[in-house]
C-alpha cells in the first residue's frame, strides 16, 4: 500500500466580498450582526463582537437569518382580497393602488369619527413612530402587543420601582452571587440571559430556576423549583414572611430609597383611609426619628423612622413598613400554609429564604466608589447585596400576574438588591417613575390630532378613559374599571370587542406584525369566525381589515388589503431611546437597521418597510406632522423620518451623532449624515455612564444630571420606590364608595381585592370558574430558544429542530392514564377540546402538561406543503383558551385577563386529559387550508452552492 | 484502508460544558450556516418545506432526561459532533483515502474529491458523527472549521470554529489538547473532562465537562446550617416594634 498523502488544502479561502453591520430581528433581542455578502447575496451572518447586546455571540435564530431572508413565504406585492375572507385568494396590485385604497378607507373615518379606526401593531420595534402616527390620525384605538405579552411585568415594575426586567434592566451578571429566575421564555432576551448564565457558571454562582417545566435555563439551574402554575406570588410572599420574621431585611435601604417610612392614614371607613399623610404642598410625610415630628419625605438631613406612629386629629398614621410587616408576618403567609398549593415543601421555602438572606447580608459587596445622593449626602462606597432576580411571562401571564410581579419586586426591595452592586440594575432610559410617564389620552375629534399619547400610567380613577356617557372610550376597554392600569392596551380583545360591537362598532381594523387569527389570539377558531362573520346585509361585521406582514402568515388570509413588509435585512429601523433601545446598565445605546441588501421581488410590485408605507400613507391623508405647508410630504420614507424627526427640540429617534458636527450625544439638531455615521460605527451608538453614576441611579445625583444632559429627562427625576402604590389604593377607595368617580357595582368586589396597594395573592380566576375535580391539570406553553413565535416554521433550518410540538405530560399523569409511546390524547378545557400527540416528561410539575408555542400551522400558510407536520401534528393550545370568562348572571362580558392591567391570562388554563384513538394521527381541530399567495417552497435546498 | 498518522503535532478539539449548555441550538445552526457555504459541498435540506424535512448537519444537540434516585428528573442537553479521535475507525475503514486525519493538527476530514459515498465511515463511527449528504452524495462531518481557524482573511480573534464563536453561554471551547497548558487542557483537568465511550479505544480528542451536581441540598440538613440566619424575632407586635427600633439605631 502506498504511503498516504494528505491532500493540499487552502487554509485561507475568501470569506466574503463585504461585511455590512446591522441589527438582528430574528426575535426581539436586537443583537448586532455582521452580514457577509458575496456577489450581492447573503453568505453568512455572525454576531458583532463590538455590539453591547450580544458581544459577538448569536443564537440559532440569528444564524438562521439567511433562511428567513430568502424564505419562500415572503410576500412580493401589495394584495387585494378577491375571494372570501379567510380563503387566501388575492390579486397583486401596485403600491399606488394599495395606498389609494387605504387612504380612501381611512380619510372619511378621520373626517367623521376617528375612533372607527382600530390601529394595533404587534411585535414591532417602532412604537414611537406608530403611536405618533395614530395620535396624528386622531383615533384613541392604538396599542401594540404588550397586553397579550407581559404588561403585568412592565407595569408592576414601573409602578413599583420605575423599571422592570428585560429591556428595562438586567442582573449585575459580573457581581451577583445568587440568581433566581422565574418563568422565562427561552426566546426572549435570549443571548444576554445565556451569556449571563455562562458568566455565573464560570464563577460557580448559584442559579435557582422556578418554573413548572425544567427545560432550557432551568435545565442548567443548580436548583429547580417545579412550582404549581399561578402560585408564584404565594411562594414569594412566603419568602417575604420568613425574611421579615427573621429581621433579614435591609432597613437602611428601605428607609432611604423607598416609601417604607411614608405615613399612611389609618382612619378606616374614611375617604382618606390608606392614603399618605401629606403636607400643604402635597408632599408625603415621614416621621423624623430625631424629633418624632412629621416632615416632608424629601427633607434634607432627616433620618426617617419606621418604628413610630403618629396620632393626629384622632387618627393614627403608621409607616408603610409596619403595614407590610403586619400583612406578611401573619400565619396565612407562612411556608406551611402555602406549601401544598405551591407544590414546594415548607422546609424548602424556609431554606431558600435563608439562602437569600445569607447571600444578601453575609456576602455583602462594596465598591470603592464615592457618590452623592439626591439629598446631597455623600457616600464613600457603593454597597451591594449580590442577589438578583429575573422573571417574565411565566409569572405575569396570569390573572394574578400584576400582583405577583409586584410581590417579586417587593422581595428584591426588602433585600436591598435593586440598583446596587450585585443586584438588579436598570438600563437607560430607566429608572423612570410612573409619574414621569404620560397619562393615557383618548379625546378624539373629527379631523383632529388626539389630545395626547394613547398609553400611559394612570394615577387614580380620574385618569380612566371614558366617553361623555361613561362608556369605554377605547375599543379594547383599556383604562376602565375592568382593568384600570392597562398601560399597554389589550390587543387580544380588539377583534372580539369589534365583532361584538362592545363598546362600539368600528369600520377599519389595521394591524401589523401580529398573527391575530392564529397563535397570538386566544380562542383562535372563534376569532377566525369573527373575522369572517357577516351581518344580515351580507357585509362583514368588521367591515375592513388592513394588515401588514413580511410573510404569508395565517393572518394574511383574513385581510382585505395587504401592505407587504420587507425582511429585516432590507429595511431601515431605529432601536430608539424613544421606544425600546439597546442600552446596558452601564451605558446608553441605540442602533439601526439599514438595507444591507435591496428589497427585490423580480416580476412583482415589490415590498416596502411598513414604517415607510405608514409615513407615505400619513402624507396621503395629510396628517399633521407628515405634510408641509404646501401639501408635500415631510418625510419621503422611514429613513428620512429617523434622521430628521424631532420629538422635542434636539431630541429625535436616534440619540447618537446628533448636531451638524455629528458629535451630539442624546441632544442636538438633526444630522443629515446620521444614519451613515451609525453604519460607519457598526450599526449602533453607545455612550458609557460615568463611574460615579453607575449604581443607585434613581437617587444618584450624578446619574440624574447625566440623564438630563443626554436628553433622557428634561429635569432630574429622582424618586423613591413605591412599595405601597397609593394610586391603587385610590381605586380601592372608589370601590368602597368614596369619590366622584365610581365603578359599576359588579366590579367593586374585584377592585377591592385586585387593587391592593401592597402585593397580594389571590387564586387565578380560572380556578374560581372551573371545577378542579373536572379539570385537575394545568396547561402551559413554553417558547423554544430556537424559534420566535410563528416565524420559525418557514425557516428550512429551524423547522428541523422544532417541526412538531407534542404535548409533554408529567410521569404522574402518564401513569394515571396508562399512556404509551405514540399515544394521542384529548385535552379539554371548560371551553373546547383538542386532539394531540403525547410524550412523557418527568422533569415537569406533576400536575402540569405543556407544549411548545406557535409550532402548529394552518394548511397553506407560510409556504409550507399541506402535508407539513406543523399543519398536521402541530397544534395550538389557544383553542382551549377563551378570551372571556364564562358568563355570570350579570350578562357582562368578563375578559380573561388580569383585573389590574388587562394582561391576557394565558397560563390560568385548567384542563383534563383522556386517551384518544390515534385515528389518522392528525391533530384536531383542523382548519380548512388557505390559498397561498406566494406558492410553496422548493422541494430541496442546497444553500451555498452558488458561492 | 486508509492509514492514520503515527503522531499529530497538535491535537485540536473542543471542550463542551454540559453544565452550561442550555440546549439552544446556536452551535447547530451557526455550524450549518458556515459550512453550507464553505468547505466542500453545501449541506443540503431535502423536502425543506415539506412533510419530512431532512438536512445534513455536522453538529446536533440531543436532549436527554435523567431520572436520578431521590432527586427531581433532570434535562441534559448534549451537543454532538465529530470527536476527532486519535484512533479514528472512520479513517481506517475508508476504501479510497478520502477520510483522513491531518498530521499537523489531528483534524479528521473528508476529501470530497475522493469520496465515493459508500458510507462505510459512518457505519464505523460509534458516535454517529458523520452524515451523508443526500444531494451531493458525499460524506460530511465536522471540520473544526479548518477553513476558519487558520484563515488570514478573518481577524485573528475570530479564528475559531463557528460553533465556539457563536455559543451564547460560552459552553464551547476550542484549543490544542497536546499542549497541557492550553485553555482546553486546563479546563478539562479542572472539571474532570470526560472522554466519550473510552472503552471503544477510539481515543477521542474532544472532552465533555459533566453537569455539576444539582438539587444537592436536601431540605432538612441544609436548614441546620443556615437556620441561625432565620432565627425568628419575638412573636408579639410589640416585640417586632422593639426589634425594629433597635435595628434602626444601627445605621
Amino acid at each position: 500500500m502506498p504511503p498516504f498523502e494528505q491532500p493540499l488544502l487552502n487554509p485561507s479561502p475568501e470569506v466574503s466580498d463585504e461585511i455590512r453591520k446591522t441589527t438582528c430581528y430574528m426575535c426581539a433581542c436586537r443583537c448586532g450582526i455582521d452580514v457577509h455578502l458575496q456577489d450581492g447575496k447573503v453568505k453568512y451572518i455572525e454576531g458583532n463582537k463590538d455590539h453591547p447586546v450580544n458581544k459577538g455571540v448569536l443564537c440559532a435564530k440569528g444564524s438562521a437569518g439567511i433562511m428567513q431572508h430568502y424564505s419562500p413565504a415572503r410576500l412580493k406585492a401589495p394584495l387585494k382580497r378577491v375571494g372570501e375572507r379567510g380563503s387566501g385568494e388575492f390579486e397583486e396590485i401596485s403600491w399606488d393602488e394599495a395606498l389609494d385604497i387605504a387612504a380612501g378607507w381611512l380619510g372619511p373615518i378621520r373626517e367623521n369619527n376617528p375612533s372607527k379606526l382600530a390601529f394595533f401593531t404587534g411585535r414591532d420595534q417602532s412604537q414611537s413612530l406608530t403611536s405618533w402616527w395614530a395620535q396624528a390620525f386622531g383615533t384613541p384605538n392604538y396599542a401594540a402587543h404588550g397586553g397579550f405579552c407581559s404588561v403585568n411585568m412592565a407595569a408592576a415594575g414601573i409602578y413599583t420601582m420605575g423599571g422592570a426586567f428585560w429591556e428595562f434592566g438586567t442582573p449585575d451578571w459580573e457581581r451577583t452571587k445568587l440568581f433566581m429566575i422565574f418563568g422565562v421564555a427561552e426566546d426572549h432576551d435570549s443571548n444576554p440571559i445565556k451569556m449571563g448564565l455562562g458568566r455565573l457558571k464560570e464563577r460557580g454562582a448559584k442559579v435557582i430556576g422556578v418554573n413548572p417545566v425544567r427545560s432550557g435555563y432551568n435545565a442548567i439551574a443548580d436548583e429547580w423549583v417545579g412550582i404549581t402554575p399561578g402560585t408564584d406570588g404565594l411562594f414569594i410572599l412566603a419568602l417575604v414572611h420568613e425574611l421579615l420574621r427573621a429581621g433579614k431585611v435591609d432597613l437602611e435601604y428601605l428607609t432611604r430609597y423607598t416609601n417604607a417610612p411614608y405615613l399612611v392614614n389609618g382612619d378606616e371607613g374614611s375617604a382618606e383611609s390608606g392614603l399618605f399623610m401629606r403636607d400643604k404642598d402635597g408632599k408625603p410625610q415621614v416621621l423624623d426619628r430625631a424629633t418624632g415630628k412629621p416632615v416632608a419625605f424629601d427633607k434634607k438631613g432627616v433620618k426617617a423612622d419606621l418604628a413610630g406612629t403618629l396620632r393626629k386629629g384622632g387618627v393614627t398614621h403608621r409607616p408603610v413598613f409596619q403595614l407590610l410587616a403586619e400583612k406578611y408576618m401573619g400565619a396565612e403567609n407562612a411556608p406551611a400554609a402555602v406549601a401544598d398549593r405551591c407544590g414546594i415543601s415548607a422546609d424548602r421555602i424556609r431554606r431558600i429564604a435563608a439562602e437569600l438572606a445569607h447571600v444578601a447580608f453575609e456576602e455583602e459587596i462594596t465598591i470603592d466608589q464615592p457618590w452623592t445622593d439626591w439629598k446631597g449626602e455623600k457616600h464613600e462606597k457603593m454597597t451591594g447585596r449580590p442577589v438578583s432576580f429575573h422573571a417574565m411571562r411565566g409569572i405575569s401571564a396570569h390573572s394574578n400576574g400584576f400582583q405577583t410581579c409586584r410581590a417579586l419586586h417587593l422581595l428584591q426591595i426588602l433585600l436591598g438588591s435593586v440598583e446596587v452592586p450585585g443586584g438588579f440594575r436598570f438600563k437607560p432610559p430607566y429608572p423612570k417613575p410612573a409619574t414621569a410617564h404620560p397619562k393615557p389620552h383618548c379625546a378624539a375629534c373629527p379631523g383632529e390630532v388626539l389630545n395626547g399619547p394613547h398609553l400611559g400610567f394612570v394615577q387614580g380613577p380620574e385618569d380612566l378613559m371614558f366617553d361623555d356617557d361613561g362608556n369605554a372610550a377605547r375599543i379594547d376597554k383599556a383604562f376602565t374599571w375592568e382593568n384600570p392600569m392597562s398601560s399597554h392596551g389589550l390587543m387580544h380583545m380588539v377583534i372580539s370587542n369589534a365583532h361584538a360591537g362592545d363598546p362600539y362598532k368600528i369600520d377599519t381594523l389595521f394591524m401589523y406584525m401580529a398573527n391575530m387569527s392564529w397563535n397570538s389570539s386566544m380562542n383562535s377558531g372563534k376569532v377566525m369566525e369573527m373575522l369572517t362573520d357577516k351581518d344580515e346585509n351580507g357585509d362583514y361585521v368588521i367591515p375592513r381589515i388592513i394588515y401588514s406582514d413580511a410573510y404569508s402568515s395565517e393572518m394574511v388570509a383574513f385581510a382585505d388589503l395587504i401592505l407587504p413588509d420587507t425582511t429585516y435585512l432590507e429595511r431601515h429601523d431605529c432601536i430608539s431611546m424613544l421606544d425600546r433601545p439597546i442600552c446596558e446598565a452601564g451605558a446608553m445605546a441605540d442602533s439601526i437597521r439599514w438595507p444591507v441588501v435591496e428589497p427585490e421581488r423580480p416580476g412583482h410590485a415589490g415590498v416596502r418597510g411598513f414604517q415607510s408605507a405608514l409615513i407615505q400613507l400619513g402624507a396621503k391623508l395629510g396628517l399633521p406632522g407628515m405634510v408641509n405647508e404646501d401639501g408635500s410630504a415631510t418625510y419621503q420614507d422611514y429613513a428620512d423620518y429617523i434622521q430628521n424627526h424631532e420629538r422635542r427640540p434636539g431630541v429625535g429617534p436616534l440619540a447618537g451623532f446628533r448636531g451638524k458636527d455629528g458629535k451630539g450625544k442624546g441632544r442636538g439638531a438633526p444630522n443629515p449624515d446620521q444614519i451613515q455615521a451609525y453604519i460607519d460605527n457598526g450599526g449602533f451608538w453607545i455612550d458609557h455612564i460615568p463611574d460615579e453614576a453607575l449604581y443607585f441611579k434613581p437617587w444618584n445625583a450624578a446619574y440624574q444630571d447625566w440623564a438630563v444632559e443626554r436628553g433622557i429627562f428634561d429635569k432630574p427625576e429622582p424618586y423613591l420606590f413605591q412599595i405601597y402604590v397609593e394610586p391603587m389604593r385610590k381605586f380601592q377607595l372608589a370601590a368602597e364608595g368614596h369619590g366622584a368617580h365610581q365603578p359599576p357595582d359588579h366590579l367593586r368586589a374585584q377592585l377591592k381585592v385586585a387593587m391592593d396597594p401592597l402585593p397580594v395573592w389571590y387564586p387565578p380566576f380560572e380556578e374560581g370558574v372551573v371545577d378542579p375535580e373536572e379539570f385537575p391539570l394545568h396547561a402551559l406553553t413554553q417558547r423554544p430558544a430556537a424559534m420566535y413565535h410563528s416565524w420559525g416554521s418557514q425557516n428550512a433550518w429551524l423547522r428541523q429542530i422544532h417541526g412538531v410540538n407534542p404535548l409533554y405530560v408529567s410521569g404522574e399523569i402518564w401513569q394515571e392514564h396508562g399512556f404509551a409511546e405514540g399515544d394521542w390524547a384529548w385535552l379539554s378545557s371548560r371551553h373546547s377540546k383538542i386532539k394531540v400527540p403525547v410524550v412523557r416528561m418527568d422533569a415537569l410539575n406533576a400536575r402540569t402538561v405543556w407544549t411548545w408555542n406557535a409550532i402548529g400551522k394552518r394548511k397553506g400558510a407560510w409556504a409550507l406543503d399541506e402535508k407539513a407536520p406543523e399543519a398536521n401534528k402541530g397544534f395550538l393550545l389557544n383553542h382551549l383558551i377563551n378570551e372571556l370568562l364564562p358568563p355570570k348572571a350579570d350578562g357582562m362580558r368578563w375578559s380573561n385577563s388580569d383585573p389590574v392591567t388587562g394582561q391576557a391570562a394565558w397560563f390560568d388554563l385548567r384542563v383534563k386529559i383522556e386517551r384518544a384513538d390515534p385515528g389518522d394521527q392528525v391533530a384536531e381541530p383542523q382548519t380548512p387550508s388557505q390559498k397561498s399567495p406566494v406558492g410553496q417552497g422548493p422541494k430541496n435546498v442546497s444553500y451555498g452552492e452558488q458561492f | 484502508m486508509t492509514t492514520l498518522p503515527q503522531n499529530t503535532g497538535k491535537k485540536l478539539g473542543l471542550v463542551i460544558d454540559l453544565d452550561t449548555c442550555v440546549g439552544c441550538h446556536a452551535c447547530v445552526i451557526s455550524c450549518k450556516e458556515w459550512n453550507t457555504s464553505n468547505y466542500g459541498a453545501p449541506l443540503s435540506d431535502m423536502d425543506a418545506y415539506g412533510e419530512s424535512p431532512e438536512g445534513t448537519f455536522l453538529n446536533r444537540v440531543h436532549t436527554f432526561e435523567a431520572k436520578l434516585a431521590d432527586k427531581p428528573a433532570q434535562i441534559v442537553h448534549f451537543p454532538k459532533s465529530c470527536l476527532h479521535c486519535e484512533d479514528a475507525p472512520c479513517v481506517t475503514v475508508c476504501p479510497t483515502g478520502a477520510s483522513y486525519k491531518r498530521v499537523e493538527d489531528g483534524i479528521v476530514l473528508v476529501n470530497e474529491d475522493n469520496c465515493i459515498g459508500c458510507g462505510l465511515c459512518a457505519w464505523a463511527c460509534p458516535y454517529g458523527a458523520r452524515e451523508m449528504d443526500a444531494a451531493a452524495g458525499v460524506m460530511k462531518k465536522c471540520t473544526l472549521c479548518v477553513d476558519r481557524i487558520y484563515n488570514e482573511n478573518i481577524p485573528e480573534k475570530d479564528r475559531e470554529p463557528a460553533c465556539v464563536r457563536s455559543c451564547p453561554a460560552g459552553a464551547r471551547h476550542f484549543g490544542d489538547f497536546a499542549d497541557p497548558d492550553s485553555n482546553v487542557s486546563l479546563l478539562s483537568a479542572a472539571r474532570d473532562g470526560l472522554e466519550l465511550m473510552p472503552e471503544l479505544g477510539t481515543r477521542p480528542v474532544n472532552r465533555y465537562l459533566p453537569p455539576r451536581l444539582k438539587d444537592d441540598i436536601t431540605d432538612s440538613s441544609s436548614i441546620d446550617i443556615l437556620a441561625p440566619l432565620l432565627d425568628p424575632m419575638p412573636e408579639t407586635a410589640s416585640g417586632f416594634l422593639g426589634w425594629l427600633d433597635k435595628a434602626l439605631e444601627k445605621f
